[in-house]
C-alpha cells in the first residue's frame, strides 16, 4: 500500500505492506535507524516518536495508520543552530552509557515537555514520564536531572550557553 | 520466547473505513477472519506473537464522531475511540471523572495512553484490566452496531472468560455508557503491580455515598480478582445501610476478597492475592470513608 509520511519536515511516498510497522517503515524504508527497536511489543519504549506532535510507541502503530501524519524522530530534533536543548542536557548530565535507549528518551521526553513546560516541578509525573521507558544502563538519576535541566533551558530560565 | 522473524506480524489485509455503517458492512462480509483495530496497543502485540492471524485488520481510527466524552443525566457516554489519556485528563465535575482521573494512571504509560482505548479495553478483556472492572462496578452498557442492528450488552453477560466477549466477529464497539453514581459519591482506588509497567497483581476500586452516617450507595470493582472482571455484590451488602465504621470495612473486605476466585500465577499464588484484594479493598473503603466526612 502506498502511504505518504511526512517525516522531519520533509514528505515521503512509501510502499509497504499493511503489516509493517511505523518503525520498520522508518528504519528499513526510510534508513532512519536512529529510532531503535528493543522488544517490539511496547515494553521498551526505545522506538518513541512524535506522530502529530504525541510521543507514542512506533512498534505499536502501522505505518498505514500514519498516513498523512507529521512524524518527528531524533534525526530532526537537532536545528540548524546545533543540538537539541534535550541533547545537551542528555550529554552534560551523562544521562547515556550505550545509547540504546536514548533516542526514545529524547522523543519521550519532546513530547512530554511541549504538552508540560513545566514537567521538572511535578515530581510524581515527571517519574511516570520516564517510568514509560527502559534503560538499562544510567538508573535514571542522570535522565532525570537531564529532562529537568532541558525543562528549564527550553523555558528560558537559563541563558544558552550558560554552565548550570 | 518466539524467534527474532516471528516478532514480525503475519500478512494481513488492511482497510480503514470512513463511517460506522461502512465499517459494520467490511466486517458483515468478513467479520469472522477480521479483527478490529482501535489503539493497537494489544493487537499488534498479539499479531507479533502470532496469536491473533486475521485475513483483514479493520482499522477504525477514521472514523469520526467516535472520539468524545459526552456527559449527560444520568450517565456517561464514551465513544469506541476515546484514548486512555482523555479519561486521565476528564475534568467534568462528577465522581466518575475523579475515579477516571485516579484509575488511568495505572494503565500502562503515557505513550501507551495517547493511543489506547477505553472501548479496547473492554473488547479485549484482559482480567487484570482496570477500566473492566469499573465497567462492572457499574454495570456499563456495551453498544454494538452489527448486521442485524444495533444492541446494547450490560457489562455483567459481556465478560465470558478471560479475553472472551459477548462482542460477535460481525459487530463493531461503537460506545460505552457508564450510569453516574449519585451526586455526593465518594470514589477510591488502590492496586497491587510489581512494577511500573505491569498489569495489576489486583486491584480494587469502590465508590459509595452516605448519608446520615449510613452507606446509601456502595459499589466495588475488582480487577484481576477471576478471570473476569468482578462486582463484589456480598461485599455491597454488608455495608448497605449500614455505619462504615472499620470493623464492618474489615469484614467487607475479607468477604470481597472471598467472592474472588484468583488464579495461581508465577509471582502471586492465589491465597497471595486474595491476601492482595483484602487489602485493597480494606484501604479504598477507608480512603472514601474519609473522603466522604461525617454528613
Ligand atoms: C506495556 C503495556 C502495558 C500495559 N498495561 C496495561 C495495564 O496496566 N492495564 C490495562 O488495562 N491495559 C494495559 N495495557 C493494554 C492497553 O490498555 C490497551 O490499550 C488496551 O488493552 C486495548 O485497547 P486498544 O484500543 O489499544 O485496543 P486494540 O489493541 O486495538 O484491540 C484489542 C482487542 O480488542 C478488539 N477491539 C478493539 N476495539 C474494538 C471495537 N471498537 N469493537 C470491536 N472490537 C474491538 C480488537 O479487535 C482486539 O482484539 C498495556 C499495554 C502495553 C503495551
Ligand atoms: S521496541 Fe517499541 S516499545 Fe520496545
Ligand atoms: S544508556 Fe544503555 S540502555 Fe539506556
Amino acid at each position: 500500500m502506498n502511504v505518504e509520511l511526512t517525516v522531519n519536515g520533509s514528505t515521503h511516498r512509501l510502499d509497504v505492506e499493511p503489516r509493517t510497522s511505523l518503525a520498520d517503515a522508518l528504519r528499513d524504508g526510510l534508513k532512519l535507524t536512529g529510532t531503535t527497536l528493543g522488544c517490539e511489543h511496547g515494553v521498551c519504549g526505545s522506538c518513541t516518536v512524535l506522530v502529530d506532535g504525541t510521543a507514542i510507541r512506533s512498534c505499536l502503530v502501522l505505518a498505514v495508520q500514519a498516513d498523512g501524519a507529521d512524524v518527528r524522530t531524533v534525526e530532526g530534533l537537532a536545528g540548524d543552530g546545533g543540538p537539541h536543548p534535550l541533547q545537551e542536557a542528555f550529554a552534560a548530565e551523562h544521562a547515556l552509557q550505550c545509547g540504546f535507549c536514548t533516542p526514545g528518551f529524547l522523543m519521550l521526553l519532546a513530547g512530554a515537555l511541549a504538552e508540560e513546560p513545566d514537567l521538572d516541578h511535578d515530581e510524581r509525573r515527571m517519574d511516570e514520564v520516564l517510568a514509560s521507558n527502559l534503560c538499562r544502563c544510567t538508573g535514571y538519576a542522570g535522565i532525570r536531572r537531564a529532562a529537568a535541566r532541558a525543562a528549564r533551558r527550553m523555558r528560558g530560565d537559563v541563558a544558552p550557553g550558560s554552565r548550570s | 520466547m518466539p524467534g527474532m522473524r516471528d516478532m514480525k506480524p503475519p500478512q494481513f489485509d488492511y482497510v480503514a473505513p470512513a463511517s460506522v455503517p461502512e465499517a459494520v458492512a467490511v466486517l458483515a462480509e468478513r467479520g469472522p477472519e477480521s479483527r478490529v483495530l482501535a489503539g493497537g496497543q494489544s493487537l499488534l502485540i498479539e499479531l507479533r506473537y502470532r496469536t491473533e492471524r486475521p485475513a483483514l485488520v479493520v482499522d477504525v481510527n477514521r472514523i469520526p464522531g467516535l472520539s468524545d466524552i459526552a456527559v449527560e443525566d444520568g450517565s456517561v457516554h464514551i465513544g469506541a475511540l476515546v484514548r486512555h489519556a482523555q479519561l486521565e485528563h476528564a475534568r467534568f465535575g462528577d465522581p466518575l471523572a475523579e475515579l477516571f482521573r485516579q484509575v488511568a494512571p495505572y494503565v500502562a504509560h503515557p505513550p501507551i495512553r495517547a493511543r489506547g482505548t477505553f472501548a479496547g479495553s473492554l473488547a479485549w478483556a484482559h482480567p487484570a484490566s482496570e477500566w473492566c472492572a469499573l465497567a462492572m462496578a457499574l454495570d456499563a452498557g456495551i453498544e454494538l452496531d452489527g448486521p442485524s442492528g444495533r444492541r446494547t450488552v450490560p457489562a455483567g453477560s459481556w465478560f465470558r472468560g478471560a479475553f472472551t466477549t459477548a462482542c460477535l466477529p460481525e459487530e463493531l464497539v461503537t460506545g460505552v455508557r457508564l450510569p453516574r453514581p449519585p451526586a455526593g459519591a465518594v470514589v477510591a482506588f488502590a492496586e497491587h503491580r510489581r512494577t511500573h509497567g505491569s498489569f495489576a497483581l489486583a486491584a480494587a476500586l469502590v465508590m459509595l455515598r452516605v448519608s446520615e452516617g449510613r452507606v446509601a450507595w456502595i459499589r466495588i470493582g475488582l480487577a484481576n480478582a477471576a478471570d473476569i472482571p468482578l462486582r463484589a455484590v456480598e461485599a455491597e451488602h454488608l455495608m448497605m445501610g449500614e455505619r462504615p465504621e472499620p470493623d464492618l470495612r474489615a469484614q467487607a473486605a475479607a468477604r470481597a476478597a472471598a467472592e474472588a476466585d484468583p488464579a495461581d500465577e508465577p509471582h502471586a499464588p492465589a491465597a497471595y492475592r486474595r491476601h492482595a484484594l483484602a487489602t485493597l479493598v480494606r484501604r479504598c473503603l477507608a480512603r472514601a470513608v474519609e473522603n466522604a466526612g461525617t454528613p
